[in-house]
Order: C-alpha cells, then structure tokens, then sequence
C-alpha cells in the first residue's frame, strides 16, 4: 500500500512536469510573438518602441535560446516559483493560491451535489417500477450534457435573480451567492454521473448475487441501496474523478457569470492580457487538482469494493 | 448480342426490388426512433443555415433597425431582436456559418493529428508508442479547456484559431481510440496472411489496417461534435471567437446576458439552438455506435 501510493506520487509528479513542459511548449513555441503582444497587451496593439520591447524580452529571457529558456523556467518552477505575472507584477502561485480556493469551494459543492442529483435520479430511475417513470428520468442525463453550462446559469439567474429575487446574480456573498453558480456547475456533471450509474445499476441488478439478496427475504430498497448501489458505485466514483478536471474548467466560465472572484477571473483577464506566466501557472494547477483527486478516487476504491487490491497500474485514463 | 443482353434485364430489375425493400425498412427504423428522425431533421436545417443560411432568412444579420429595437419573439421576429434592432432569428442562422465552420475544423484537426498519433503509435509499437501514449496521458490529464485557452493565448482570437484550440484539446481522446483499434486489427489473421505474402508496410496499413480501424474513429468524431460545438460557444461566450458584430452563437448569449431582465429571448433563444444542436448530433452519434446494426 505505501508502495503504492509513493509510485503514484511519482507518477503525479511526472504528469504536473509534462503539463508545465507541454503548456509551456504551446505558449512559447506557436506563432505569435509574446513580447510584443505584453506591451501592447490585447489585440490592437499600438507600435511600440523597439527599444522597450528589447528591453521587455531581456527582462523575460525572451532573447535566450528556446531549451535555455525552458531549463530556466523549469528550474525556477521546481522550487515553486512560477514566475511573474506580465500584467500585475505578482508572482503566479500568489496569485493563483488566493484565487483558488474560491474556485475549489465552488467546484466541492457543485461535485457535492452533482453526487446528490445525480445519483438520486440514477437511483430513482432504476428503482421505479413503472417504465413511463423510468424513460422520462433516463432521458434527463443525455439533455443536461447537451447543454451549454454557462447558458444553464444565466437562464437560472435570469428566473431566481431578476424574476424572483430569491438569490444574488453576482458575488462572492455566502452560502447563498453560491447556491446558483454550485447548481449551474452540478448539471452537466450530475448528468454525466447518473448515465453512468444507471447504467452500471442496471447491469448490477442482473447479477446472481441480487437475487440471492432478494431470495433471502431482503427488501426492495434494501437490495438496492445497499447490494447494488455499493457495487454499482465504482464506474461512477471512476468518471466523478475524471470530470473534476472539466468541472473545475467550468467554474471558470461560471465564475464568470456570476462575476465571482476565483481562479476564473484571473484567467480571463490572463488570456486577454497574454499574460504567460499566469496561464502557464492556471493549466499546470488544473492538472494538479485533477491528479490528486483521481489518487484519492484511487485510494477510495477497496474501501467500497474489498476485493480491489491497490496494485501498481496505469492510471485510469480512459475516455467517459 | 441478345444472349448479352438477356441476363442485364433481371439484374436491372433487382436493385428496384431492393431498394422498395430498403425504403420501408428505412421508415420502420426511423418509426421506432422518432428522436433519431427529429434529429436528423435538426442537424440538416442546421447544416442549411451553416452552408446556404439565405435559404432561411435573407436579411443582413449584422444591419439593424434601432426603432424595432428590443421586440419579443413574434410574426414578424421569430426571435425577436436586439439591442440594435437586428433580427435575432437572422443572426442565429448566420450564426450557424460560423459556429459549424469552427466545429468542423475542430474535430477534423482533432481526427486527423489524433488519428494519425494512434496509427503511429498503435503501428510502429516499441519506443515510439510508449513516448506517444505517455504524451497522450499527459494532455488528457490537463483539463481540455484550460488548454485551449492556452493555445487561444498563444494565437490569439478569432474563430479559426479558437476551433484549432478546441482541436487541440481533443487531440488525445482520438489518438487513444485509433491506437487501441490499431493495436485489435495489427493481431487480425488477415494481416498477418497479409504480410505472410509479402505484402509491404504501407499496403498493409492503407488496404488493411485503416480501413478496419478507423469505424470507432469516426463514431468518436460524430460524438466530438457535440462536445466542441459546446467547447467552441463556452470559448466565444468568453469573448475569445470573432470580433463583435460576428453573430457567433455563444456570442450571441453573451450579447444578450446585459438585458436577461428585459429581453429573455436573446439569451434563452440562442442557448435552445445550441442545446437542440448538440441533443441532436449527440443522439446520432449514439445512432452510429450500434443501432445502425439493426438497420
């Protein structure tokens, strides 16, 4: 067991240094000239004077062979220095770490209920008994992921915020400021989620053992709550981990909406700035939370299932 | 010259036969599937707005009429209009042009970088897939729209260069499929008799190996539409797709977001087609992996 997680430790390290490589490849290396795009720092850039832009490029290593650049940064990365944000002058992990547990809260609480939606309706769906209710349920999920998440949250702010003044449209305030955007979030997520355990509720309900459960004198719910849920759970525990990635990138685009302070304000006005380093910083803890949190679904599995035995393999990666 | 003859008429008349045949088949099966119909209804209107939009409206999407400014969806406004009084039913269908354009370049870049990394891979095998498949895990562990804003920044914006964004991004979902299907059909008898008889490599890539791999592909491509007709309007709600007169559809929400008190349409309108547009592509690609066997 410790073995184990020590080797998926080390395999998390090498991913966050392929994502730094990667990220850091795309900004430099594709066509665009990064220095001139700083000075004059959006799109319609005004001529800049060539001597600051020498200056600006000195000032980055801009004019340092490319590996050279790369080892340089690399370094600086390894002992947690990012570097400096073009546009503010703050180094990057300041910058990102205070922004970031705004965006982390938003993304617990819409995985949170995205579980509770989810798999209620996945639950529900499986367990009734007459088929119109199960084919208007099991027809949900395929139109939450259909929907664009950040169409999702103004339609809610639209009839919660203006029509029914029940919650604030904008902010950071609370509990209740972040009731809209958790919901808005948990949609897509809780769609994906309940497909997959329905799914996997339906076969686990075909297995022998179920009906050994029932043949004992077990009760419906019994049965399902507690023989085929726990089993069934897995390949949703599986695709939760996989969708924290996407469910973090979407409280980006929410924050946004909800002009919430967090990690989707400082990459936006990042992206419009081609502020580097930052974007840099923002996909490097992206892959960061996404790798810790597919360890603990990981570490979770033979708590639900004894019979996983924690074993050195791949990490699942597999497409939902 | 009759002896010719003779034996063309009843082959003639077959394919009639069979097509009769084929025909009621073909309503049975859309008969049982009423979504499937509809959706495929859907993504052709769509895809008639996107290539002929004048078909629908021929109004110009980016003039207006500032005293019609702000009507509610009605006769003579199917949408409604905006701000400016442009007609929001006009701009949606233009819209269209620009939304699919993005998509299409999207998934092909996706399909065609991603396919060709898993052929590579999946074909080559030894050092060459593992350093591929390690890059692969890599970008899949990066969340794809952190790393299409990465690419956004380093090229810039516009709709082009936010679909290579979004392309991108889905590079590494495709070169898994195509290496894993690779890696089934390499083992196949056939390519191994294939090679037995001396058959050279290309050969046996091109006649063999691509065209009994590449199915799952193209199933993967169809659902990727969906999710990056998603990806592209999430990028261009951001303001990162055409510049503003440009009635891209996530645009268009964006638009619309500062009058959500006074003017529901221009935001729920647009998002409806969006949702309708990627419901449908969604419900047909499911439709190609599996149900078409029962044809």
């Amino acid at each position: 067991m410790p073995r184990y997680v020590i080797r998926r430790l080390v395999q998390a390290v090498g991913v966050l240094w392929a994502a730094y490589t990667l990220s850091f490849f795309i900004l430099v290396l594709l066509p665009g000239d990064p220095v001139s795009a700083m000075a004059g720092a959006g799109a319609d850039s005004a001529p800049v004077d060539p001597a600051r832009l020498e200056a600006l490029r000195h000032e980055y290593g801009f004019d340092q062979p490319v590996p050279l650049q790369y080892l340089n940064h690399l370094g600086h990365a390894l002992i947690g220095d990012l570097g400096d944000s073009v546009a503010t002058g703050r180094p990057v992990t300041q910058l990102i770490t205070q922004a970031l547990p705004q965006t982390l809260l938003l993304t617990a609480s819409a995985l949170t209920l995205a579980f509770v939606l989810g798999g209620g309706l996945a639950l529900a769906a499986t367990f009734s008994a007459r088929p119109g209710v199960r084919q208007v349920l099991l027809s949900l999920p395929p139109l939450g992921v259909s929907v664009p998440t950040f169409w999702i949250g103004l339609m809610l702010v639209q009839f919660f915020s203006f029509r029914n003044q029940w919650f604030p449209a904008f902010g950071n305030d609370g509990l209740k400021g972040l009731v809209l955007p958790a919901v808005t979030l948990a949609v897509p997520t809780g769609a994906q989620i309940a497909l997959v355990l329905a799914k996997s509720l339906i076969t686990t309900l075909d297995e022998p053992y179920i009906g050994t459960a029932r043949a004992k004198g077990a009760g419906r719910r019994h049965v399902h709550l507690r023989h085929a849920l726990r089993n069934a759970s897995l390949p949703a525990l599986t695709v939760a981990g996989l969708l924290v990635g996407q469910l973090m990138a979407n409280a980006v685009v929410i924050e946004t909406v909800f002009s919430r302070n967090g990690l989707g304000r400082v990459t936006q006005s990042a992206v419009s700035t081609q502020d580097i380093p930052v974007v840099q910083g923002v996909v490097v803890y992206g892959a960061l939370v996404f790798v810790v949190v597919n360890l603990l679904v990981d570490l979770v599995y033979p708590v639900l299932d004894p019979r996983i035995v924690l074993a050195p393999r791949r990490p699942v990666v597999a497409a939902v | 010259m009759s002896e010719l003859i003779a034996p063309v008429a009843p082959v003639l008349e077959r394919p009639a036969r069979m097509h009769d045949g084929r025909l009621r088949r073909t309503l049975s099966f859309f008969g049982h599937r009423p979504g499937l119909l509809v959706s495929v209804v859907v993504v052709f209107l769509v895809g008639v707005s996107a290539f002929a939009p004048d078909v629908f409206s021929s109004q110009d999407p980016t003039a207006g009429v500032p005293a019609e400014n702000f009507r509610a969806p009605g006769a003579a406004h199917w949408f409604g209009t905006d701000s400016l009084g442009r007609d929001l039913f006009t701009r949606v269908v233009h819209g269209a042009q620009l939304s699919l354009r993005a998509t299409l370049i999207a998934v092909a870049f996706a399909f065609v970088v991603g396919g060709t990394i898993g052929l590579v891979a999946g074909f080559v095998g030894r050092w060459v897939d593992d350093v591929l498949m390690r890059l692969v895990d890599v970008v899949l562990s990066i969340p794809t729209l952190f790393l299409s804003l990465a690419v956004v920044t380093a090229l810039g914006y516009g709709t082009t260069k936010v679909a290579v964004a979004v392309g991108f991004a889905n590079v590494a979902g495709f070169a898994r499929v195509m290496r894993s299907e690779v890696l089934r059909v390499r083992l196949a008898l056939y390519v191994e008799a294939s090679r037995g008889i001396g058959a050279r490599w290309w050969s046996v890539l091109g006649r063999h190996v691509l065209p009994n791999s590449i199915g799952p592909v193209l199933v993967l491509a169809t659902l990727e539409f969906g999710t990056s007709i998603l990806a592209v309007s999430s990028l261009s709600f951001l303001g990162y797709g055409a510049p503003p007169p440009a009635p891209e559809w996530g645009t268009l929400i964006s638009d619309g977001r500062n009058y959500l008190a006074n003017a529901w349409w221009l935001t729920t309108l647009p998002g409806l087609t969006i949702a309708a547009t990627v419901l449908a592509t969604n419900r047909i690609a499911r439709a190609l992996d599996g149900e078409l066997r029962q044809w």
